[in-house]
């Protein structure tokens, strides 16, 4: 099995530790994991802010870059989304159609494929998980409050395989955080105060870190938490999962 | 009628390939007591659903709770006279005094507490609406448990006006507080009459 | 760098939303009030056995009317007809209002009273009737309280949903001569119902909307919980309802679908307290019913937008999304509001409209409450498209997303403009971190780190 990890731009530019604990964490659990040099970015910013149709050389790059792999995975729920919504090539369609049909967000990557039932990490801490909407309505990593079905999460499911870690219940489970990529800036009141919301929903019931999926969505509540100047700290789930013990 | 070519043929070429009509499956209602759901529904949406045996038992529960002194209109003629229905039909307006009206309904709704009547057993249209007390009788027989199967009674049937009535009248624009009697009814009692049906 | 969109600048959805949030402790009470209504959904929807198959079938059913609906159409004006019912087509607002005009003037009548109908919002029906000398009396408790304010209602079922109690008490008490600092609900609806009663008593014209027309009967369903469509049309000579053509409904027993869905998406009860079913008119009564385009069969012919049309203005995506919470109706500067308003605006007037669509995270969590499963935010998404080719952005916007686009997909490029900006953020962070960035008015910028992930691979690959 050929794996290739795709790290999403901002997160190789500001917070490598959640693509080095992604690789680490594969590795660990047996996966031999290639990562494409040229790679830069899945074209998301550009596409969500009415600009898909300058995504072409983006989307070409990205081709190029993973078509060779059986499974492409990234610790990015909005960013695989974006490619199984929207990659498409004119030149390479078919390749498009393999990683739209291959790539993968970690956590369903090790609960769907790896099907991981052990994971050996510890992390005594109260934890708020915080369910990115992309990865939750859009690739169905957890159930939606709005849906009448069984409840479900592959995350959790996750965390809960986490020796000590306490995973602390929220008011309201799956609400947007307010990062929304450029709607952060453009609608910097709205997207502050959803921000705002959500975390004072973790910080009420305990949580020590707030961890996620997505480091966009963390990103965003972190820049809310430091500027509280509050104790409580962002953490990607995949530095939970290669905590070790 | 430029309105009305320009309209069509606009939408004529515009509608897309037409797909077909769902199935719609109606669940049965096993062996659910729809009377005691009708009441548990009808008590949830601030109104009251009371069983009973028979007419006189629903004449002791009327004269109980509502004044005789207030102008009362029944149309139905187990409960008195239908004693005004040829006056007002002129004008609904002579009709916003009465303080009770009661009515037949011709069937309840289990999962909602509504009850279906029409115009024939209004007396006038405006009654239901313009009273300050509903009082409805329906037979318990007669509840059905979803809007599905009532619809499957009102299939053929050939009514100018009808209306589902669930409670009375309700208004939560005053934020979200719940008031009842906003424009009409201020309170609204179902009869459940156990007798068979007529 | 809050640029303002083309034709709508001071006025567009950010501006209108940072100014609703300027009160945060107001914004908190507007958010958890409709927060609470989608908890009420919820909690209606696992009442129902079917659950999301429901919606599912009542979806169907819109998708059928769709492709058929000028077969509908004709049928239902001919059974209309057939009933004893007038009916008239207006292609845009401005022939609706005059239609309604027409027939108020011929029944030489100079007050109207309206029960909630948002076609008549879109049409701006109110300000062209009182331009012509008729006073429109709305008689929905809500509508009448922005009536009274001289606003337009926020939200499509709950029109005053931003109106503080002790607020509708001032302006009752300014209005109906209530005592001043009364702001107790019973008592204001009760002043309320005895001065709407006497002018649904004293007007002989009344106009309501209709929730659904049946094709196969000719019948239209007007639903309230407050009783005032009923009250207002059966004590009125004349009767005018008016619709978009899209509210049509192939048969009857469709109706058990809907009236199941409709009130339980809206508010969370089983179904509003009338669900009256208007097939002939009253005795005496002449009844109208006009049937209204703006743009509808246009959007009919749109594959990406056309599933707007399947609306049944029930506000159930205006209670779940995060941003309307948030921002309040007014700030979408559009008859209806939130999610749907956001997908339904642009196809009217792109220009007027363009910010609508951006106006969200497009989380999802609208269209997963729909109980016609309208794919509101992938509208949203494909919307950003459109406006995008057609130039509905700023020069600003259209020369970065260039830039990002030239460096994003030239990896040398990407790493070096990376490496600028935390250069920058590392020894100049005033440059990013000051008034001028939206991003750091109330976050702290991210830290920038010693090396890229790229960087530690290399170097680690290096080191083998």
């Amino acid at each position: 099995m050929k794996v290739a990890i795709f790290i999403p731009c901002y997160v190789d530019q500001f917070y490598p530790q959640v693509g080095i604990a992604t690789l680490e964490l594969l590795e660990k659990l047996g996966v031999s994991v290639s990562y494409p040099e040229n790679q830069t970015c899945c074209g998301q910013p550009m596409a969500n802010a009415g600009f898909e149709h300058l995504s072409t050389e983006c989307n070409d790059l990205f081709v190029n870059n993973f078509t060779a792999f059986d499974h492409i995975v990234s610790p990015s729920g909005s960013c695989v989304l974006h490619i199984k919504d929207h990659l498409h090539s004119v030149q390479y369609e078919k390749d498009a159609l393999h990683i739209r049909s291959n790539v993968f967000e970690l956590t369903e990557f090790l609960t769907d494929v790896l099907k991981v039932s052990d994971i050996k990490s510890r992390f005594r801490h109260k934890v708020g998980f915080h369910q990115s909407c992309h990865g939750q309505r859009g690739l169905g990593l957890s159930q939606m409050s709005e849906l009448v079905a069984p409840g479900f999460s592959k995350p959790e499911q996750l965390l809960r395989m986490v020796e000590g870690l306490e995973l602390i219940s929220l008011d309201r489970k799956d609400e947007c955080c307010g990062f929304g990529g450029t709607f952060s800036v453009s609608e910097e009141a709205v997207s502050v105060k959803m921000g705002k919301d959500r975390v004072a929903d973790h910080l009420k019931y305990g949580a020590e870190y707030i961890t996620a999926s997505d480091m966009s969505c963390l990103m965003h509540l972190e820049g809310i938490l430091k500027r509280q100047k509050s104790s409580t700290k962002v953490i990607h789930i995949a530095e939970i999962l290669n905590t070790v013990k | 009628m430029k309105n009305r070519t320009e309209i069509l043929e606009r939408v004529k070429k515009n509608q897309p390939e037409a797909v077909p009509l769902p199935v719609i499956t109606v669940a049965g209602s096993g062996s659910q007591d729809l009377a005691q759901k009708f009441v548990r529904a009808l008590g949830n949406i601030g109104g009251t659903a009371i069983e009973v045996r028979d007419w006189d038992e629903i004449i002791l529960h009327i004269t109980d709770r509502f004044s005789p002194t207030s102008r009362w209109i029944s149309m139905i003629p187990e409960l008195g006279n239908p004693s005004v229905y040829t006056e007002f039909s002129k004008d609904p307006r002579m009709l916003e005094n009465v303080s009770v009206a009661i009515l037949e309904g011709h069937f309840g709704v289990a999962e909602n507490g509504a009850v279906w009547i029409t115009e024939e057993n209004m007396g006038d249209r405006v009654l239901p609406f313009i009273c300050e007390h509903l009082v409805l009788v329906i037979y318990a027989s007669s509840i059905r448990d979803t809007m599905h199967q009532a619809y499957e009674y009102l299939n053929s049937s050939s009514y100018s006006f009808g209306t589902f009535i669930a409670g009375p009248s309700k208004t939560a624009d005053i934020e979200q507080s719940l008031v009842l009697g906003a424009h009409g009814p201020k309170t609204m009692t179902v009869f459940l009459l156990k007798t068979m049906n007529k | 760098m809050a640029e303002s969109l083309s034709g709508s600048s001071g006025s567009d959805h950010a501006t209108l939303a940072t100014r609703f949030n300027k009160d945060e402790s107001r914004v908190d009470w507007h958010d958890e009030t409709l927060w609470f209504i989608r908890k009420k959904r919820d909690k209606a929807a696992w009442q129902i056995d079917e659950g999301e198959q429901l919606g599912e079938t009542a979806s169907q059913i819109k998708n059928n009317v769709l492709g058929n609906l000028y077969e509908y159409l004709l049928q239902f004006e001919e059974n209309a007809r057939a009933n004893g019912i007038h009916v008239h087509w207006a292609s845009t607002p401005e022939d609706h209002n005059k239609l309604v005009h027409e027939i108020i003037a011929k029944a030489h009548i100079s007050r109207v009273v309206k029960s909630k109908s948002m076609l008549t919002e879109e049409c701006h029906l109110n300000e062209y009737l009182e331009s012509k000398g008729i006073e429109v009396i709305d008689t929905d408790l809500g509508e009448r309280i922005v009536q009274l304010a001289g606003e337009p209602p926020s939200h499509i079922v709950l029109p005053c949903i931003h109106w503080k109690k002790e607020e509708i008490g001032d302006l009752f008490s300014r209005h109906l001569g209530t005592p001043e600092g009364n702001s107790d609900p019973q008592f204001l609806t009760t002043a309320a119902r005895l001065h709407l009663r006497r002018h649904c008593m004293s007007s002989k014209l009344a106009i309501t909307g209709v929730n659904f027309a049946v094709a196969e009967t000719g019948e239209i369903v007007v639903c309230t919980s407050e009783g005032n469509a009923d009250l207002e049309v059966q004590l009125a000579d004349v009767h005018i309802a008016c619709m978009g053509i899209e509210k049509i409904i192939p048969q009857r027993k469709h109706l058990g679908v809907f009236l199941r869905l409709l009130a339980r998406s809206a508010t969370g009860q089983p179904i509003t307290t009338y669900s009256s079913h208007f097939r002939r008119p009253r005795s005496g009564q002449e009844m109208h019913i006009i049937l209204v385009d703006n743009g509808r069969s246009e959007r009919l012919g749109s594959n990406d937008f056309r599933n707007a049309l399947k609306c049944i203005r029930c506000g159930a995506c205006m209670n779940t999304c995060p941003v309307y919470r948030r921002s309040g109706g007014h700030s979408y500067h559009y008859a209806i509001a939130g999610p749907i308003g956001a997908i339904l605006a642009p196809g009217l007037d792109m220009k007027q409209h363009a910010d609508l669509p951006f106006a969200s995270t497009l989380c999802g969590s609208c269209s997963n409450v729909c109980p016609v499963k309208i794919d509101i935010h992938d509208q949203l998404y494909k919307w950003r498209q459109v406006l995008t080719k057609n130039d509905h952005v700023s020069e600003t916007k259209k020369s970065g997303m260039r830039a990002m686009a030239m460096v994003l997909s030239r990896p040398r490029l990407y790493a070096f403009a990376g490496g600028a900006t935390r250069w920058l953020m590392k020894y100049l962070p005033f440059v990013i971190s000051n008034g001028l960035n939206p991003w750091y008015k109330q976050r702290e910028m991210p830290m920038a780190p010693k090396q890229t992930f790229s960087e530690w691979y290399l170097q680690k690959k290096k080191s083998k």
